[in-house]
């Protein structure tokens, strides 16, 4: 086929999956912070709530868009369209799973494979700043600059540890390009246990792969990094005199980093789309019996409703939820959708990690967050990467 | 395509190049720079130089501006006021920059070999591969020379930051 319109399909179907993950994704962080509080969450647009980003983005587009007197009118503007393009951009290296073929068409599932990739997102991660800081300064106001001060001296800082956390995995994969990254994490060791690079000799990724996720969290100001806009001292920081589509801009950016760094962490740490342990184990039949056990569930709790309006709706979610562990068991369609599994499956547990820290964790206090910064996670770092390099020359 | 690329790129430094100057904001000024940063990026990647051009968009565009937008913003400088200028300046400048242009373009056309790749002595290609092997066999005195220089400019920059507290 075509490059080009190959290229294009595959875009666009990347930039919808991608569209619908950040919309959902904060249904799941509100419905999964409120049973954390022993609360519902949303749950009176559509059944259980399922409707309600669809509300929330029709709220959005139709508030009035205020621009504030006394900011400056260029950079208020572009802060929003730089933070979300450059926030969308890292997910074209991302690689979702093998070369697949599908009606006389092989193609990666990958939007486009730098030899640079790892370095690529390092670089367009680095740049996301200055939708903050632009922001913050051309607001032309107090809190937003404060904001957008604490974001830069936060992303800077915690840079340099995440540099070195990726560095160390290098060293273990010998390239820089993500999907050759990922095939180098396709052993098993003695046949089952899998040679991800959180697990891989000689070296454990274990340390880099801790110090990766602390620095992600300060990196996508999630909380208990969230300083830049910490509401309690900040109104909402950077964003705070924002309305409208241009909130919602921040709003999405912020997700959709959130969802580039889990990629990262599970391509550079948890092996990719590769499987928790060999298919001649029976790893090909854990979907279909996972979504077959949620279905269960789901089924029972239809035919014991502890509300009267979940009688129909439980019972819809639990034959939806059978009818895919069924498509799962396709011979014809396992070769796309298993590695697409394994890959969101592993992506979702970091993401649900994200939301359950932000349910957990209090906030740090500003000394706090740089002097951890500074001298510990980077000097753990370094002490990390050095103790790989020396284990990869011996070994 | 090639040229095409090159061309508007190109087109776009040299334009944020005269923006840093005429921009009477600081901040717009930065901004500009970093626009020249990211152009050059990519015709260094368009050179095959992929390793140098990452590292010009983290280092360049992603560090060491932010350290300068960070300073702008807590300085809070404001509008510069123009002035005048000197009258040669006015009558000469356009005159002498095109001469040095021109000068600065015929030594280049006439130095240099059209090469397609990067060269530097008997180095070639961009990949980050060949880069660190060249960096850690060839020019591995350089190398190290130059980190130890860097390390003694932090070094001094702690001292001086630490005067400046007592």
């Amino acid at each position: 086929m075509n490059f080009y319109l190959l290229a294009i399909i595959k875009a666009a179907v990347v930039l919808g999956v991608l569209m619908v993950s950040l919309l959902y994704i904060q249904l799941v962080e509100r419905k999964v912070i409120a049973h954390i509080q022993v609360r519902l969450g949303p749950y009176r647009v559509g059944p259980h709530g399922l409707l309600q980003p669809i509300a929330d983005t029709i709220k959005l587009l139709t508030k009035e868009d205020l621009l504030p007197p006394g900011v400056h009118r260029f950079y208020y503007i572009l802060a929003p369209f730089l933070a979300i393009t450059l926030s969308l951009i890292s997910i074209s290296v991302i690689p979702f799973g093998p070369e697949i073929s599908a009606a006389g068409v092989s193609t990666y599932m990958q939007l486009t494979d730098l030899n640079i990739g790892v370095i690529f997102v390092l670089a367009i991660s680095s740049l996301t700043v200055y939708g903050v800081v632009l922001a913050g300064w051309s607001s032309n106001s107090k809190y937003p600059l404060l904001g957008a001060l604490r974001s830069s001296a936060q992303m800077i800082g915690y840079e340099l540890p995440l540099g070195m956390a990726v560095a160390s995995v290098l060293l273990l994969s010998n390239s820089l390009s993500l999907r050759a990254i990922v095939n180098g994490q396709s052993r098993f060791y003695g046949g089952f246990f899998p040679a991800w690079n959180l697990f891989r000799g000689p070296f454990p990724q274990v340390f880099s792969f801790l110090i990766f996720l602390v620095a992600v969290f300060a990196e996508t100001n999630r909380v208990p990094f969230d300083l830049p806009e910490a509401e309690s001292e900040l109104v909402a920081g950077f964003h705070t005199e924002y309305s409208s589509m241009k909130f919602a801009g921040f709003f999405m950016a912020e997700y959709a980093n959130m969802i580039t760094v889990t990629c990262m962490a599970t391509t550079l740490f948890l092996g990719g789309w590769l499987p928790l342990w060999p298919a001649r184990y029976g790893s090909n039949y854990l979907p279909a019996a996972v979504f077959a056990f949620f279905g269960a569930i789901a089924l029972y709790h239809g035919f014991h409703p502890a509300h009267d309006r979940d009688r129909w709706s439980l019972k819809a979610f639990g034959l939806i939820l059978w009818a895919i562990a069924a498509v799962f068991l396709i011979p014809a369609v396992q070769a796309i959708l298993l590695p697409l599994f394994w890959f969101l499956a592993k992506t979702g547990i970091l993401l649900l990690t994200f939301i359950w820290v932000r349910g957990t964790l209090p906030r740090f206090r500003y000394d706090q967050l740089m002097r951890f910064a500074w001298s510990f996670l980077f000097p753990a770092a370094v002490v990390n990467l050095l103790i790989t390099g020396l284990a990869v020359a011996l070994v | 395509m090639e040229p095409v690329i090159f061309l508007v790129f190109a087109v776009f430094a040299v334009v944020c190049g005269i923006l840093v100057v005429t921009q009477t904001h600081p901040i717009s000024s930065a901004l500009s720079l970093i626009g020249v940063m990211g152009s050059l990026a990519v015709i260094y990647l368009m050179l095959g130089a992929q390793f140098i051009a990452a590292a010009q968009v983290i280092v360049y565009a992603g560090s060491i501006m932010v350290l300068f937008i960070f300073v702008i913003m807590l300085l809070n400088e404001g509008q510069e006021r123009k002035t005048r200028g000197s009258r040669i300046a006015r009558l000469l400048g356009a005159p002498l920059l095109m001469a040095l242009l021109g000068i600065v373009s015929y030594v280049i056309y006439r130095a240099f070999p059209p090469a397609l790749n990067v060269q530097f002595g008997r180095f070639t290609g961009g990949t980050a591969e060949a880069l660190g092997k060249a960096l850690f066999t060839t020019y591995l005195w350089p190398f190290e020379i130059t980190s130890v220089l860097v390390l003694i400019a932090i070094v001094g920059a702690v001292v001086l930051g630490y005067k400046e507290l007592d």
